[in-house]
């Protein structure tokens, strides 16, 4: 059945964004929410090692800054966590709902194997506990795109429970070296993701869209363990590439894959916690960062002015680069938690535990998940440390870009120029035209093999580096030119004929007497003036190693 | 009244009395004795002649010829599917049906029509038989009365019985009071009372604390609640998902068997479902009932049980005891906080399920529309009876966050007693308990709304559902007739899922109680022969 689109006059609450996820808003203001709040408020020391947040004024007392986040990820699946239908991004709405999804009375949830797996590997990558007995609960609410009244939850006994997830911040100095910090997962539990409301405030009507209503997620719960902008976006970008790499989910923030809310006090160190915002509609890692910091700031500003802070749900303006209270004038809600009556608790096995005669179709072998899990992303950048010698943060740098990996190993499997050298310009070079371009590594017009060939010119000294990045140039205009055919056209291999450079040499001196007189004089930079010019000549296309041996052989 | 023929008379029907009403409806069927065609129109001017009984909400005329045509078909090539082939049912509104108005007695529903069938109603007519229509009920099943939808109450049909009528002659009463018609109990009257009235061979109710039991009691059928888990839920619109079951109504036990045979088993679609297959439902005929132990609850001889009813209790166990059967008495200490405990968790859940009528998917809605919060209410208000809100404020209450320790964590725990008290009942050697359905017979329907619907429900469910809570199979089986000339059932509690033997012990019951056939000869002309199952009026249990 497709649902009808829907529209009737709400003036309630607008917002401008379509994939907004209007009931993750309400979702949070619960005390006895999914979150890690209740504890954290208790709690009088902080726990970990806690950073200025800002620069510090005399006479100061130094603040620090607690964050914890909420992320909720997209399961990537067919189907939706309790029915059948497709999820799928983008299609024409209302396409993709069973009777289910429109919560027809009369339905069941029917749980899907392929989520409980998903969120099995993801503890499982996030070193959790799994529970092999974990139950569903019913949450209540009424809101447009949550059809049933409620969402299927994991309120009282998540999958998983008691994790950590490791990443690397830049420290020292210069923030010139990596360090591995951890923080702590409280828990990840399914539920249903809500559908998408569309508010059109010109003919001040809702659009419902229930394509996404029913899909699963994964929401993961952090420990408040994080202490500014800059360390949430890392965090949330090493879960993304866990996600990721373990495929169970797109984990695409763009695409609302991936949503993060993020909860923010600032307190003396060695003082009482203090209390906390909500900022949601963090859409993008980069906004992400940036609202944390603002509101960290904008918390300081409000206790050193003597105000206070309000235990409120903030949203973050990404055009006016700020925080602003949310609209909701029920305040708290009571979600009324409940046992979902139709689900029969959710058994896990593992190897000792596995019944004899189980179907291995109607049961879920937590080790034998565990054996199947693919690489990780520290083991990915740990192995290109050992394997490459390169520096861990060009591991970050590698694994970071999606498909910078495989592009550079790509060009490895076919060059035989040295790892250092493919990682600079692999990082250096291409990244960077990648980045002035805005462009991803999908759409790079060089190819890795056009970068092999071109790298393996330089490894043979067949062009100068100079010529190379010619060369690099004219590959990425993407003409579909090899590298030995852009150096060949343009004549840009370097001079072989060791006596027509001597020639080059001979009369470039020749030509400049005042330089060389400098050079007599003792002056050790003018011989780079002469090479300089030598190049020029030899339309640099000369070894400038090479022709400083020939000058110095010359002068002396 | 009893039935008094010439000696070879009386050797044919209890010759015919061994097969149950369906199947001999359905032998009728294959030698060509009566088409299905010929039994739909049959029963759809029955449903027509008792259309003041209020048992249907939806009489699915079209549909049932068109059924009744391709079965026709299927039984002209001698492919019929079984047993069900033809056969004409009808099915509480409160299932979906497939294209078929589904309202569950609400404003809320009116003009709902389900894409989808539930599980229960594919399967009875993957199996053939005829969906003559959807029956009455309490507004989305809250009552034990049918007498609180919107499409107003059910008519006993036993008010209008002969038997009826001649009882009030004998006691001189006026004709005026006679004319006081009766309650079919409830939640599931309308399927009682097609049932009796003859417009169909089976119907489905549903047992949330006793709806398919109580107006069985009512209306002298048997009505059957499964174990939970062994009959699909899906598509059954639900009032409290840990309690209901597809409910069977029938006039005989072995009838509930064929019908039970085939609804029972695992379904993908509902995951409480039993994973395991589920053996053919035979019942064979018990001769020996020396090995069985019948326990009677002593909680459940409560004040308010009338004289009637429980000297009709004791007889029957002592129609077990004189058979050579082990009646003992036994303890269900917990009985009393049931009741108390069944309210909260069934309000808890009714809020939850009835929070998806918005007014925005399908359903009522209404025509305010200053803002969404508006919409909601006003649509709410409007499409909701005062006892449905009145239920769903209580569980909103009961599961606040202040309130769901003292309340629902504490009704659950309760709910756990009870469910561990017929454990140990069982554990202790008992087969089956024998207890009454209800506290008495129907009650005239102005008797009945004197009170409201909650005290009603209350005393209503007494002694039903607590095997909800429990998830047991139950079975209220018609045992006689009260000095009014109407019916009493009695309820044997099985262990769960040992459904089979439950109605075995049913069955026996059955053969030696004898309960008449409810006779009404003014609506009868040549249906009768269909199906009157000529029971004789019980020697044994006369009151």
């Amino acid at each position: 059945m497709a649902v009808p689109m829907l529209r009737w006059v709400g003036p309630g609450r607008r917002c401008a964004l379509a994939w907004v996820d209007r009931s993750s808003r309400h979702r949070r203001e619960a005390p006895t929410g999914s979150t890690s709040n209740g504890t954290r408020e208790q709690s009088s020391v902080a726990q970990q090692p806690l950073r200025t947040a800002q620069k510090l004024r005399k006479g100061e007392h130094k603040w620090a800054a607690v964050v914890g986040l909420e992320i909720h990820a997209q399961i990537s699946s067919n189907s939706k966590l309790f029915s059948g239908s497709e999820v799928c991004f983008a299609a024409p709405p209302n396409s993709l709902v069973s009777f289910f999804d429109a919560s027809l009375p009369g339905t069941l949830p029917v749980l899907n194997r392929r989520c409980v797996e998903a969120a099995v590997m993801t503890g499982l990558a996030l070193n959790c506990h799994i529970n092999k007995k974990s139950l569903f609960d019913r949450k209540h609410y009424f809101y447009a795109d949550l059809p049933a009244g409620y969402q299927i939850t994991q309120q009282r006994l998540p999958i998983a429970a008691n994790g950590n997830l490791m990443f690397g911040v830049f420290v020292g100095s210069k923030r010139s070296h990596m360090a591995t910090r951890t923080v702590r997962v409280k828990q990840i539990q399914l539920e249903q993701d809500s559908g998408k409301s569309l508010h059109d405030d010109l003919r001040s009507q809702t659009l419902i869209d229930l394509n996404r209503a029913g899909v699963g997620l994964l929401e993961v719960v952090l420990e408040p363990d994080l202490s500014c902008g800059e360390e949430a976006a890392t965090v949330v970008r090493e879960l993304q590439l866990i996600l990721q790499a373990l495929g169970t989910s797109q984990a695409n923030m763009a695409e609302g894959q991936l949503r993060v809310d993020a909860n923010i006090s600032v307190h003396h160190p060695g003082e009482p916690l203090g209390i906390r915002t909500e900022v949601k509609n963090l859409n993008s890692i980069r906004f992400l960062a940036r609202a944390i910091d603002y509101e960290i700031q904008r918390q300081i500003n409000e206790l050193e002015n003597g105000g206070e802070i309000l235990n409120e749900t903030r949203s973050f303006d990404c055009k006016l680069g700020c925080t602003v209270p949310m609209r909701d004038k029920e305040g708290k809600q009571d979600y009324r938690f409940m046992p979902e009556p139709n689900l029969p608790p959710l058994v896990l096995y593992d190897t000792a535990s596995l019944p004899a005669r189980a179907q291995p179709q109607q049961v879920i072998n937590i080790d034998q998940i565990r054996e199947a899990l693919p690489e990780l992303p520290s083991v990915t950048r740990e192995r290109l440390v050992q394997r490459y010698g390169m520096l861990p943060e060009h591991s970050f740098m590698l694994l970071n870009e999606v498909g910078l990996l495989q592009f550079f190993q790509n060009v490895m499997k076919e060059t035989r120029a040295e790892p250092k050298t493919v990682t600079s310009w692999v990082l250096n070079v291409l990244l960077g035209y990648l980045k002035h371009q805005n462009l991803a590594v999908s759409e790079s017009p060089i190819t890795p093999s056009a970068l092999a060939g071109l790298l393996d010119l330089l490894d043979s000294k067949a062009i100068s580096s100079s010529a190379a990045k010619q060369v690099f140039e004219e590959l990425w205009k993407g003409e579909g030119k090899t590298a030995v055919q852009i150096v060949s056209e343009k004549q840009l291999g370097l001079m072989q004929d060791r006596e027509a450079l001597e020639q080059l040499c001979q009369s470039t001196v020749e030509g400049h007497p005042r330089v060389v007189m400098d050079i007599k004089k003792g002056n050790p930079r003018a011989i780079n003036k002469l090479i300089g010019l030598v190049r020029k000549a030899a339309l640099n296309r000369a070894d400038p190693a090479m022709i400083k041996a020939l000058l110095e052989k010359l002068l002396a | 009244m009893n039935e008094k023929g010439a000696p070879d008379k009386l050797a044919y029907s209890r010759r015919k009395r061994k097969e149950s009403g369906i199947s001999r409806v359905s032998v009728a069927l294959k030698q060509g004795q009566i088409t299905p065609t010929e039994l739909c129109r049959k029963c759809l001017s029955l449903i027509q002649k008792t259309k003041f009984l209020n048992a249907y909400i939806t009489v699915s005329e079209e549909v049932a010829l068109k059924q009744a045509e391709e079965s026709e078909e299927r039984y002209k090539k001698g492919q019929s599917l079984g047993d069900l082939d033809g056969i004409p049912v009808a099915v509480k509104d409160n299932f979906s049906t497939s294209g078929i108005e589904t309202t569950c007695a609400s404003n809320m529903l009116k003009g709902y029509i389900p894409p989808f069938n539930a599980t229960v109603v594919q399967k009875l007519l993957d199996q053939g038989a005829l969906l003559m229509g959807k029956t009455n009920l309490d507004e989305f099943a809250m009552g034990s009365g049918s007498t609180d939808g919107v499409f107003g109450p059910v008519k006993n049909p036993w008010s209008y019985s002969k038997q009826r009528r001649e009882k009030r002659q004998q006691q001189a009463q006026g004709e005026s009071q006679a004319a006081e018609w009766l309650i079919t109990g409830g939640s599931s009257g309308g399927s009682a009372a097609a049932l009796a009235a003859l417009t169909c061979s089976a119907a489905l109710g549903s047992d949330t604390g006793g709806s398919t039991r109580n107006p069985a009691a009512h209306c002298g059928l048997v009505g059957f609640k499964p174990s939970y888990g062994l009959v699909s839920r899906h598509g059954l619109i639900p009032l409290v998902n840990s309690m209901d079951v597809p409910g069977i109504l029938t006039r005989c036990v072995d009838d509930t068997a064929i019908v039970l045979g085939v609804l029972a088993g695992h379904d993908p679609k509902d995951s409480t479902t039993v994973q395991d297959p589920v053996k053919p439902f035979t019942l064979p005929s018990l001769t020996d009932v020396s090995k069985l132990c019948i326990g009677i609850p002593k909680e459940y001889a409560v004040p308010e049980l009338s004289s009637e009813v429980r000297s009709l209790w004791s007889k029957a166990a002592g129609l077990f005891e004189s058979a050579g059967a082990k009646v003992i008495e036994v303890s269900l200490p917990h009985t009393s906080c049931s009741i108390v405990c069944y309210h909260v968790l069934c309000a808890s859940e009714v809020a939850s399920n009835m929070a998806r009528f918005d007014g925005l998917e399908y359903g009522h809605r209404c025509d305010i529309n200053v803002s969404t919060e508006a919409m909601y209410a006003a649509t709410r208000r409007e499409g909701f009876s005062d006892v449905v809100r009145g239920r769903i404020l209580s569980g909103n209450f009961f599961l606040l966050k202040e309130n769901y320790e003292n309340y629902f964590i504490k009704a659950q725990k309760v709910r756990r007693l009870i469910a561990n008290d017929f454990v140990n009942v069982f554990n202790s050697g008992v087969d089956i308990l024998l207890t009454p359905t209800t506290l008495s017979e129907a009650v005239p329907y102005l008797e009945f709304i004197k009170e409201d619907n909650r005290t009603r429900s209350a005393q209503g469910d007494i002694f039903t559902q607590a095997v909800n809570m429990a998830g047991l199979p139950a079975v209220s089986m018609p045992a006689a007739l009260s000095h009014q000339g109407l019916p009493i059932g009695l309820q044997f509690i099985g262990r769960a899922f040992c459904d089979q033997k439950l109605l075995t012990v049913a069955k026996w019951f059955e053969k030696q109680v004898q309960f008449p056939v409810i006779q009404f000869p003014e609506l009868m002309d040549g249906c009768s022969l269909v199906f009157e199952n000529e029971k004789l009026a019980s020697v044994s249990l006369q009151q």
